[in-house]
C-alpha cells in the first residue's frame, strides 16, 4: 500500500504573542483540511504533538468531537517525524485510508535549559556549566573540522545561505539576510560557533494529511508519494549531547542509520534526490548531516558550499525554506516543517524560493536530543 | 603560590568537592570510575551496569592524571540554572580529555571536563592535559566548593 501527502498547513513560524501553541496547532490543521479539500469528519486516525505546550488529542474540543482516535506523541525533537511514521504505517497497514500528522509548540526565549536528573546526570553537571546542548555543537563540529581539514569559515556560509533563503519565505521567522562577515565578526557563543550560527527557540504549527496512494486523485491537493519513514535512535559510542563521558570507541550517529534505512525503503538514493531539507539547528549539524545523510562524503562540504551546489539553484539545495536557523525550532513542528516545504517543492508551489527545473525527488532529516533521528523520501 | 600548593591549601582548608564520588579527596587527588569486568568499557563517573554490554559487574578504578585533548570549546555566556559558577561570570573552556583507566585491561576514556584554559589560542586538540582540582565556588556557610579541571600538561608546576 503507497501513501500519498495530500493536503498540508502551516501555522507562520516565529514568535506570537497571546496565541496558544494549542491554537497554531488548530490552524495548521485547518490549512491542511483545506489544502486537500476535506473536512475534519473525514479523519480517520490523527498523531500530533508537542514538546511543552499541551496535549495534541485535547484539539478536538477545538476542531470537532467526531470520535476520532487522536494519539499523542511525545518524543522530543522526533515528535514530529515519529507522529508522522504512525500516520503513514496506520495506512500502510490497512486500518486507515486517511490520517493527519500534527506537531506544534511554542517555546520562550531563551528555552531549553536543561535538567540533569531528568536526564539521569547528577547536579553537579549541571552546576559546573557543562549541560549545554550549545556547548556539544561547539565541541562536535570543533572535533569534525579537526578531522576533515575544513576551515570554520564554512560555518558562516551555511547561515548566510539559511537567512538568504528565510528572506525568500513568508511563513519563515528571520527574514533579513545576513553577509558572512557579519555572521562571523557576531559573538562568540560556543567556539567556533558565533551567535548567528544557532537556530533559537520558537512558535509554529504544521499539519499533514495523508492517505492510500490508490485514493488520493479523491482530494483537491497535487498528491505527493511518501516513499519512506524511518527512525533510528543512538548506539553505543556514538558523540551525543549531554554525555559527561565517552569512549574511545565511536560509530556513526543516528543519522546515518536513519538515512540510509529511509533510502533502501525508497528504492532511491541520496544521488537521486533534487531537494534536501536536513537539521541545522546550528551552522555545524548542517555540515555534518550532509554527509551522515549519505548527501555527500565527509570533507566535501567545502567545496560544495563554495560552488553554491546547496544553494536553491544549485545541483544539491540544502534547506531552501531556510531550515532551522531561519525558522527557529518550535520542537514539536520542525521536523514537519521541512516535508511541508518538499511537498511545497514538489508540487512547483515554493514561490520565490521555488527549486527549478520541476524537482521529483526530496529528501527531510531530523535529529535530536538524546541522540535520534527521523528520515523521509519522497516523490512525484 | 603554584598551583600544587593551591591545591595542597584548598585539600587542608575543608573545601568539599561538588559532588561525592567524583574524584578522590582531600588526598592524591583522582578521578573515580567504573570498568566492566565483562567488557572492559569505562565509565565516568561511576554507573552500576555498562551501556555497552548491560553487565552489572562493575569495578571501581581511578583514571590517569594526564590525556590528550580529545576536542574543546569556549563556553562564552552565563548558563541558566543549576549552573553556580564564580560571579562575575568568567568565560571557561570544556573539552573531552581522552584518560586512561589505573587498571589492567580497562578501556581508556574521554572524560568531559572544565578546562582552566579559556583562550582559543593555547588550546589544541591532542594537546597534553593534566587534573587539577579548583576552587568552584563557595556554599551558604563559607565552605570552599571544589571541582575538578583540566589544564595544558605544560603549565604544570608554574
Ligand atoms: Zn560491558
Amino acid at each position: 500500500m503507497d501513501v500519498a501527502i495530500v493536503g498540508v498547513g502551516i501555522h507562520p513560524f516565529g514568535r506570537h504573542p497571546g496565541v496558544s501553541g494549542l491554537e497554531q496547532g488548530a490552524f495548521a490543521v485547518r490549512e491542511a483540511l483545506a489544502d486537500a479539500g476535506i473536512g475534519w469528519t473525514d479523519v480517520q486516525c490523527a498523531f500530533g504533538g508537542s514538546a511543552s505546550s499541551g496535549n495534541a488529542d485535547s484539539l478536538v474540543s477545538n476542531l470537532g468531537l467526531t470520535g476520532v482516535p487522536f494519539v499523542n506523541v511525545y518524543n522530543g525533537c522526533a515528535t514530529g517525524g515519529s507522529a508522522l511514521a504512525m500516520a503513514d504505517r496506520a495506512i500502510r497497514s490497512g486500518d486507515y485510508d486517511v490520517t493527519l500528522a500534527l506537531g506544534f509548540d511554542k517555546h520562550s526565549r531563551g528555552a531549553f535549559n536543561a535538567n540533569p536528573e531528568s536526564a539521569g546526570i547528577g547536579r553537579w553537571y549541571g552546576e559546573t556549566g557543562m549541560m549545554l546542548t550549545t556547548q556539544f555543537f561547539g565541541m562536535k563540529i570543533q572535533r569534525y573540522l579537526h578531522d576533515y581539514g575544513l576551515p570554520s569559515e564554512i560555518l558562516a556560509k551555511v547561515a548566510a545561505k539559511a537567512f538568504r533563503n528565510g528572506s525568500l519565505n513568508p511563513n519563515a521567522w528571520r527574514r533579513k539576510p545576513l553577509s558572512e562577515e557579519e555572521i562571523l565578526s557576531a559573538p562568540m557563543l560556543s567556539n567556533p560557533l558565533t551567535q548567528f550560527m544557532f537556530c533559537n527557540p520558537g512558535e509554529g504549527a504544521v499539519a499533514l494529511i495523508l492517505c492510500r496512494a490508490d485514493q488520493a486523485h479523491r482530494f483537491s491537493g497535487r498528491p505527493v508519494k511518501l516513499r519512506s519513514v524511518s527512525f533510528k535512535t543512538r548506539r553505543f559510542g556514538s558523540f551525543e549531547v549531554f554525555s559527561p563521558w565517552l569512549s574511545p570507541e565511536r560509530v556513526p550517529g543516528p543519522t546515518v542509520e536513519a538515512a540510509a534505512a529511509a533510502f533502501e525503503a525508497a528504492g532511491i538514493g541520496p544521488e537521486d534526490m533534487d531537494v534536501a531539507q536536513i537539521q541545522d539547528t546550528e551552522s555545524g549539524a548542517e555540515i555534518m548531516h550532509m554527509a551522515e545523510t549519505g548527501l555527500c562524503k565527509d570533507g566535501d562540504q567545502g567545496a560544495l558550499l563554495g560552488s553554491g551546489a546547496t544553494e536553491i539553484g544549485g545541483r544539491m539545495p540544502i534547506n531552501t525554506d531556510g531550515g532551522c536557523l531561519a525558522n527557529g525550532e518550535p520542537i514539536g513542528a520542525s521536523g514537519l516543517r521541512q516535508v511541508y516545504e518538499n511537498v511545497l517543492q514538489l508540487r512547483g508551489d515554493a514561490g520565490d524560493r521555488q527549486v527549478p527545473g520541476n524537482p521529483k525527488a526530496a529528501f527531510t532529516h531530523v535529529y535530536g536530543a538524546p541522540g535520534l533521528s527521523a528520515c523521509t523520501v519522497m516523490t512525484v | 603560590m603554584t598551583d600544587v600548593e593551591v591545591e595542597t591549601e584548598l585539600a587542608n582548608s575543608g573545601a568539599r568537592p561538588v559532588a561525592e564520588g567524583l574524584f578522590t579527596w582531600p588526598d592524591t587527588p583522582r578521578l573515580i570510575a567504573t570498568s566492566c569486568v565483562a567488557c572492559a568499557t569505562t565509565t565516568f563517573p561511576k554507573q552500576a551496569s555498562c551501556p555497552r554490554c548491560t553487565g552489572t559487574d562493575m569495578r571501581e578504578v581511578t583514571l590517569a592524571t594526564r590525556g590528550r585533548l580529545w576536542t574543546w570549546t569556549i563556553q562564552g555566556f552565563e548558563p541558566k540554572p543549576p549552573y553556580a559558577g564564580p560571579i562575575p561570570f568568567e568565560p571557561y573552556g570544556v573539552g573531552y580529555v581522552e584518560l586512561a583507566a589505573d587498571a589492567p585491561g580497562a578501556s581508556s576514556v574521554l572524560v568531559e571536563s572544565r578546562l582552566s584554559e579559556s583562550s582559543p589560542d593555547r588550546l589544541a586538540i591532542g594537546a597534553e592535559m593534566e587534573l587539577q582540582i579548583v576552587p568552584f565556588r563557595r556554599d551558604d556557610d563559607g565552605t570552599e566548593v571544589v571541582t575538578f579541571s583540566f589544564r595544558p600538561a605544560e603549565a604544570a608546576g608554574e
